[in-house]
């Protein structure tokens, strides 16, 4: 053999066990699917709140830069009042936009939002005070800065009720943070659960071929011929585990589309779910094969040398 | 080809399979290893093909001393030896030609050499029009004919046989031995064993004897 040819018949080889190993789960598809769907929902589970708390965070993310102030103001504070400190407000460096907000505007966007239209016709007057919104300049919007300025406004005596609504975004964040981190610990406890179920079916179809294997031996394959096909089977669990792990997740984000989009629509957000980026697409694909390959590397290694020749 | 310089082996059971065997078997000679069921033939071929390893002694297999072969290089010394079974272990679940085909996939040929060796192989014992049979729907003869064209295959320069014609009525058996005579005539060393003496005594080769593990004794073929 010509070493010129060595290369591409080395890569002809492979892509040849390659296929007769996928073949082989073809030809067992029960069996193959099953196993493959056990894969495939234990890479769902992590990836799919995964992400999940990733849409969740980047919601939070919105608001996080738009931290606002919201000022209400005593009832008895009259209309010209509330104009003036408005006025007052504007001249403040801390502040960069400022809004005042009519009981009549609440009112009207609470009627039309909140559903409670008809329970408010009730109402012989108006209950709502006047708000100011206010959002910090960008130098005063960090936590510690726009806590003094919150102090500052509380000050004034037009103020009933200073609210900083970065506060529960804060403690949003970091009840996802703390999410995130058991998901990984969910993931490393599934991956590992992968790990065991190639590792099983990978055992289960080397004891089923006992046979083939020493008379592979008999006539001088190696062990690493022996091998291969073992490790291509682990592979193609893994890749077709990781293809059903992505259809669960686009599935059941599907599923979630419609109550989400109208959920934002009442929050006049025009979030929508994000699902599996490509990116997101290949790292599933990857994590799969790799955790299928490595499962069967581990059962050949264990069950292999154990099969010789008598 | 062979040489075995007071080879020992005991299996861990504690049994003394081989005592103190010495023979040489040359380059291109045809032998039969014959003696009772339980004198050690098996053990003395499964020396050979390092499937066991010998006790004590040395043994040299093509100018190897096998007694200090490494694992790994166990496969690439199977390769010069086409090993021959009494029952055959030919794989069911594939056709004749994935079966005579296998010693070439392992040796890495390419698609188009193995099948022209492939065929010529099975034309030598006479199964050309078999090759997309399973072996299931073959005789006894025929399976081992298939067993024969896949250890000739790769052209090896040994053949080594267990009890070849064991499941084999005497006619085929007689077959059976004249594919092994034409292959040794194209230089190939042939070591079977047998005890089919009926059958071996009427061809002229070297016969080793062994009884309890002991060479008993080697004989000349009669004649010139």
């Amino acid at each position: 053999m010509k070493p010129a040819h060595r290369l591409p018949n080395y890569l002809a080889r492979h892509a040849q066990v390659a296929l007769n190993s996928l073949g082989r789960l073809y030809r067992s598809p029960l069996a193959s699917l099953m196993t493959a769907a056990v894969i495939g929902i234990a890479l769902a589970l992590p990836s799919g709140l995964y992400l999940l708390t990733g849409n969740l965070q980047q919601l939070s993310s919105q608001w996080d830069g738009s931290a606002s102030i919201s000022l209400f103001l005593h009832s008895n504070v009259s209309p010209q009042q509330s104009r003036a400190l408005h006025g007052k407000l504007q001249g403040w460096a801390e502040i960069e936009r400022l809004q005042l907000i009519t009981p009549e505007q609440a009112l009207a966007e609470f009627r039309t939002l909140s559903g409670f239209g008809e329970a408010l016709e009730a109402l012989d007057e108006n209950p709502l005070p006047f708000v100011l919104t206010l959002k910090p300049a960008q130098a005063h919007a960090d936590a510690g800065s726009a806590t003094r300025l919150l102090k500052k406004l509380r000050g004034l005596p037009e103020v009933e009720l200073a609210q900083l609504d970065l506060q529960w975004v804060q403690r949003f964040n970091a009840i996802i943070d703390i999410v995130r981190r058991s998901i990984w610990v969910l993931a490393v406890l599934l991956g590992l659960a992968v790990l065991l179920i190639t590792g099983n079916t990978i055992r289960l179809e080397i004891q089923n071929r006992r046979d083939e294997i020493e008379i592979t031996k008999l006539i001088g394959g190696t062990n690493g011929f022996i091998r291969r096909p073992f490790l291509y089977s682990g592979f193609w669990y893994g890749v077709i585990g990781a293809v059903l792990a992505a259809l669960l997740v686009e599935l059941a984000f599907l599923q979630l589309h419609g109550p989400v989009r109208q959920l934002a629509a009442l929050y006049q957000s025009g979030f929508s779910l994000d699902t599996l980026s490509a990116a997101e697409g290949l790292a599933l694909l990857l994590a799969g094969a790799s955790l299928g390959l490595l499962g069967a590397w581990l059962a050949v290694g264990r069950h292999l040398a154990a099969i010789e020749p008598a | 080809m062979i040489r075995f310089d007071n080879v020992y082996k005991r299996y861990p059971e504690g049994k003394e399979a081989l005592q103190g065997v010495s023979f040489h078997l040359h380059k291109g000679a045809m032998a039969f290893l014959t003696g009772h069921s339980g004198a050690g033939k098996s053990t003395l071929l499964k020396l050979v093909a390092l499937i066991e390893r010998a006790t004590r002694g040395q043994l040299f297999l093509d100018g190897e001393n096998l007694s200090r072969t490494p694992k790994r290089r166990i496969p690439f010394l199977r390769r010069k030896i086409g090993m021959i079974f009494q029952n055959y272990r030919l794989l069911f679940d594939r056709t004749v030609f994935d079966n005579v085909a296998l010693p070439l996939v392992i040796a890495g040929y390419r698609h188009q050499d193995i099948g022209r060796r492939v065929r010529a192989a099975l034309d030598k014992v006479g199964l050309l029009d078999k090759e997309r049979a399973l072996p299931i729907m073959l005789s006894g003869g025929e399976q081992q004919r298939v067993g024969i064209a896949r250890a000739v295959v790769n052209k090896p320069p040994l053949l080594i046989a267990d009890e070849p014609t064991g499941n084999l009525d005497p006619e085929l058996s007689a077959d059976i031995m004249h594919l092994f005579e034409q292959f040794n005539q194209v230089g190939v060393t042939v070591l079977i064993a047998s005890h089919d003496l009926d059958l071996i005594s009427t061809m002229p080769y070297t016969q080793i004897r062994l009884h309890e593990g002991r060479l008993v004794r080697s004989r000349r073929p009669a004649g010139p």
